[in-house]
């Protein structure tokens, strides 16, 4: 079957299911066909040659738009692409569209997008998880094998597990953050969705690597990750950090990760108890690192170089206060006062530095478990997909979402959420797995062999074909 | 927390509406996030970013050498209002 046939097919399928799941905010019909037209009249040779790619509308596409789910970006067309967008394309794949998003990235159920919740293909009435919701609904609806994603607290991992799709964030500094439209720029990375290890796998090996356009991308050999894939894993140590199985968990993700680990165990992996005596500050550590870089990076967005600016303004101050006010919403808002308000004069010390102090021993705690094990075993998340709606009024209930995944954006280490099993309501469960420094691959090749031993087994209602 | 008092610091015009709803909210945010106090962090070395040992280690240094820039018509051709090569914007006084 020809690139373009294929394109055609993927892309009919994306518009099919859109108004249902709401995931994609641009479907990139003309550049997509005319890219695929390009690759049928050229040798196969490139890795990812006509391969379907979704991503994150915060990531930035040249000609394309990258609203980051916020009115205040709302016809914004970046003049470049993000360096994992130049690479994807100088590889072979197709951009065939933008996915939906909290808006900045900001939230853990898709709720705060401008444009719309996106709906999850396993129950329509529950939310896909967040930030990175349109990307996991991309790939769970079958509509693309991989996508773009980005990770600040859990924006990847989180929303995977919510759908049934491995996700993967990788250690700060393995892919370029040019193009990456700043959260909060000390934690966020670009994560990869995958319909299995595999998919994951082939976007990294083609997107890792230091770009000299941001000075935080690390100067480390990039391996071919599917290379690896199928390696033994038989005597890994995975480290069971038992504390943090406590209170908040849903009995059916206990159970489901409970099984994967003697699932781990089955496959030959030793289980061992580590310890993470700081990982329960995480969501505290985050709420201020993370709101108090907002803060700085989002005083960009102020009505005069590109974006929205509000109407019937008559001096500049007023322009930008008003601009601000009806562009960003309810979230961007409380983030960015909460940022605004733990560096203010006064306050600094009690907060950030405090926070910054907390950050350094929760990456102690990993360092020092990595000393007794090769990765390390939670939930990916607390709960399955909660219904829309349902943690709306209470944002310190939605920022738990993220309990298990925030303290590896603080200490910069890569993590990758598995499928693992069902909810008796049929809704996926996720198990997550965080590794050491760089070490992505090992990361791949546990889900590998877990998913081939382990499969799923199910699809969402709704699914492409 | 004086939210008015914030949300003029982050140059945000927020409505009496908005007040009501972000003061209890914020209050209770703030409130879990002073769970860090019970830390004695005193002798801790705070973590100023999130660089590995090998990001610290790249040389992120280049030759001075000039570039090709955006250019002006695309550099103002995402604003709101673009005059003659300028950015345009309300009266400063």
């Amino acid at each position: 079957m020809s690139v373009l046939a294929k394109t055609k097919e993927v892309l009919a399928e994306a518009e099919r299911l859109n108004p249902q799941l709401n995931n994609f905010l641009s479907i990139e019909h003309e550049a997509s066909l005319e890219k695929a037209a390009y690759l049928d009249s050229v040798p196969a040779e490139r890795p990812m040659h006509g391969r379907a790619i979704a991503v994150k509308d915060n990531i930035c596409t040249r000609g394309m738009r990258t609203s980051c789910g916020s009115r205040i970006l709302e016809n914004y067309k970046a003049h470049y692409d993000a360096t994992a967008v130049e690479r994807l394309n100088a590889a072979g794949a197709i951009v065939i569209g933008k996915t939906n998003l909290d808006e900045f990235a900001m939230g853990s159920s898709n709720e705060n997008s401008a444009f719309g919740t996106v709906k999850n293909p396993w129950d329509v009435t529950r939310v896909p998880g967040g930030s990175s919701g349109g990307s996991a609904v991309a790939v769970a609806s079958g509509v693309v094998r991989a996508a773009l994603g980005s990770e600040t607290g859990g924006s990847v991992r989180q929303p995977a597990s919510l759908c049934g799709v491995v996700g993967l964030k990788v250690t700060y500094g393995r892919i370029s953050r040019y193009g990456l439209v700043a959260f909060a720029s000390s934690l966020d990375s670009i994560g990869i969705f995958g319909g299995s290890a595999n998919d994951a796998a082939d976007v990294l090996t083609v997107i890792a690597g230091r770009d000299a356009r941001d000075s935080t991308s690390a100067d480390v050999a990039v391996p071919d990750y599917a290379a690896t894939l199928e390696n033994e894993i038989k005597g890994k140590r995975i480290g069971v950090p038992r504390a943090l199985f406590g209170e908040g968990i849903e009995p059916d993700v206990r159970d489901a990760v409970e099984k994967s680990i003697d699932n781990f165990r089955s496959l030959g992996c030793e289980i061992v108890d580590v310890e993470l005596p700081h990982a329960k500050y995480g969501i505290a550590v985050y709420y201020i690192i993370a709101t108090a870089e907002a803060s700085s990076n989002l005083a960009r967005f102020d009505g005069v170089r590109y974006g929205f600016r509000a109407e019937d303004t008559h001096k500049l101050r007023e322009m930008y206060f008003k601009t601000r006010e009806e562009g960003f919403g309810e979230e961007v808002k409380r983030r960015i006062m909460l940022g605004t308000y733990v560096l203010s004069s006064g306050y600094y010390d009690a907060y950030y530095s405090k926070a910054q102090k907390v950050r350094a021993l929760i990456k102690k705690d990993y360092v020092a478990a990595f000393e007794k094990c090769d990765a390390i075993l939670t939930p990916t998340s607390p709960t399955v997909a909660f219904e829309i709606g349902e943690r709306t009024s209470d944002p310190l209930a939605m920022y738990l979402s993220d309990i298990y995944t925030v303290s590896a954006n603080l200490a910069g280490v890569p993590g990758i959420s598995i499928p693992c099993g069902l909810s008796s309501e049929g809704l996926p469960i996720g198990t997550q797995l965080v590794g050491n420094f760089w070490s992505e691959a090992e990361l791949l090749n546990f889900a590998h062999v877990y998913e081939t031993a382990y499969p799923l087994n199910a699809r969402p209602r709704i699914f492409a074909g | 927390m004086d939210v008015r008092h914030v949300a003029k610091l982050a140059h945000l015009e927020i409505t009496e509406d908005e007040v009501a709803l972000y003061t209890p909210q914020m209050a209770e945010i703030v409130k879990y996030v002073e769970q860090l106090n019970e830390l004695d962090t005193e002798n801790v070395v705070p973590m100023l970013g999130g660089l590995t040992a090998e990001g610290e280690a790249t040389v992120t240094v280049r030759d001075d050498v000039p570039k090709a820039s955006l250019g002006q018509k695309a550099a103002l051709s995402q604003a709101p209002s673009a005059v003659e090569g300028h950015f345009q914007v309300p009266k400063v006084l």
